[in-house]
């Protein structure tokens, strides 16, 4: 049993989400950086994609038995000796990892542990005092003593849209020169300002289906970059998607930092 | 729509150019996504789209019957805060709003906006009217409403901008379920006046 002492930030419990139910309305929900969160998992000797706790930081947590954690901070697994409490250190990373041995034993549903902002659809944001449950051990060996977690990139490659033609010739160009702001972040999207596109294309758009890292630009001049939770269909125009290997290096921005998206 | 998906446009039906597409259940296909012109086919990676792309063209070929997958009775007390407002924006008795509402047959088109809630066609042309100009801040779990060119039921509390006509009581949306839907695309849908 793991413990919340004190939930920190935008602290839910994730895992690879329940995709495949778009076309019923429900988004993918899951990890926000899942290359990060399975490199986590892998540390305690967990599948990559074993429910864990994912946070913005401030988390800290009290094992009542001796546990093995790893966090993607300290990139190392480690044991929490009963009665213990950690820490999770800040990083550079604003979507943070931390992963316990045997996984989090959580109601699957939709065949999905991940709580999703979005629908308020799993379980409850994590507050101080849950008490969670950890899974049977796997029985794997350990393989992985310290995570190769690198320095956060802050070019992020994209292809155009699908509504690419709603914005003025030479759009690609002006999007690669312009350095964006990130504005503002939930699992839902990241807000980034700075960008000035041009549209050239009147009217409405009908609602049309989207996917994580779709870039869409409505009205107001924030570009917005779809994240985990986000809605499965929208109204604004779709000027670019970041590639699926990329979108984390947008998401794990801070507000008031500042990335390139090139094509 | 980047490396592992697909915006298909110009399709006159999504839902039953989604529902042919799944029922051919293509290898490496993650999600069929009906909207309201397009269909949106997402795959695992790159090679999966690869592969699935040369057959998205014949999914439907020539005009076809409105394919639907099943229907769905939802039983609705009328008794909306909008049924007022909207007799009275459409020059008709509040009766004959309801007869004309629950009188039609509907078509989901799409799911989208939250879990549950579905686009229904169909529409009486003499109902429609653009959504408020305000929307409420709360409208509540199995509301009736209606908007422009369709009509729906919110699964759950939300915001929402749609004229409010009634209320059911049946689950639009149960994670637990299987279907965790009530109306899924493609479903013919019947208002029952109760």
């Amino acid at each position: 049993m793991l413990t919340i002492v004190e939930p920190g930030w935008a602290t839910t419990i994730q895992d690879l989400g329940r995709p495949g139910y778009a076309h019923l309305g429900v988004s993918p929900s899951g990890m926000v950086d899942p290359g990060l969160g399975e490199l986590v998992n892998r540390l305690v000797g967990n599948p990559g994609g074993a429910a864990l706790i994912e946070t913005c930081g401030g988390l800290v947590v009290r094992s009542e038995r001796p546990l093995l954690l790893a966090s993607s901070v300290d990139a190392a697994p480690f044991t929490l000796a009963a009665g213990h409490t950690y820490r999770l250190p800040a990083g550079e990373r604003l979507w943070q990892y931390l992963a316990v041995r045997g996984g989090l034993s959580v109601e699957l549903l939709l065949g999905s542990a991940a709580t999703d902002t979005l629908a308020e659809l799993g379980p409850a944001r994590l507050a101080a005092g849950a008490r969670l449950d950890v899974g049977a051990d796997p029985g794997t060996e350990l393989t992985l003593d310290v995570a190769p977690i690198g320095a956060l990139g802050d070019v992020a490659r994209c292809t155009a849209g699908p509504r690419a033609d709603w914005f003025a010739a030479g759009w690609e160009a002006r999007l690669a020169a312009t350095t964006l702001t990130v504005t503002d972040v939930s699992r839902v999207g990241v807000r980034l300002g700075g960008a000035t596109l041009g549209r050239v294309h009147d009217g409405e758009l009908p609602s049309e289906g989207l996917v994580r890292g779709a870039v869409q630009a409505p009205p107001g001049g924030e570009l917005v970059m779809m994240l985990a939770d986000h809605p499965t269909t929208g109204g604004y125009p779709v000027v670019a998607v970041v590639d699926p290997d990329d979108v984390a290096i947008v998401a794990q921005h801070r507000p008031g930092t500042t990335i390139r998206l090139r094509l | 729509m980047g490396p592992r998906a697909m915006l298909v446009a110009g399709i006159d039906d999504p839902a039953g150019w989604a529902l042919a597409l799944r029922e051919r259940a293509p290898a490496g296909i993650v999600d069929i996504v009906p909207a309201a012109e397009t269909v949106l086919v997402t795959c695992r990676d790159a090679a999966g789209l690869a592969a699935v792309r040369p057959s998205l063209a014949g999914v439907l070929s020539g005009p076809s019957e409105r394919v639907v997958r099943r229907s769905v009775d939802v039983p609705v007390r009328y008794d909306g805060p909008d049924l007022a407002a909207v007799a009275a924006a459409v020059g008709l008795a509040e009766e004959v709003v309801v007869a004309r509402h629950s009188g039609a047959e509907y078509r989901a088109a799409f799911c989208g906006f939250s879990p549950g809630f579905a686009y229904l066609t169909g529409l009486p042309v003499e109902l429609q009217l653009p959504r408020r100009a305000s929307p409420r801040t709360r409208v509540p779990a199995g509301a009736v409403a209606i908007a422009s060119q369709y009509s729906a039921v919110y699964p759950r509390p939300s915001p929402g901008g749609w004229h409010l006509l009634g209320t059911t009581d049946v689950a639009l949306f149960d994670p637990r379920a299987d279907p965790p839907v009530l109306i899924q695309p493609g479903d013919r849908v019947r208002f029952v006046p109760c």
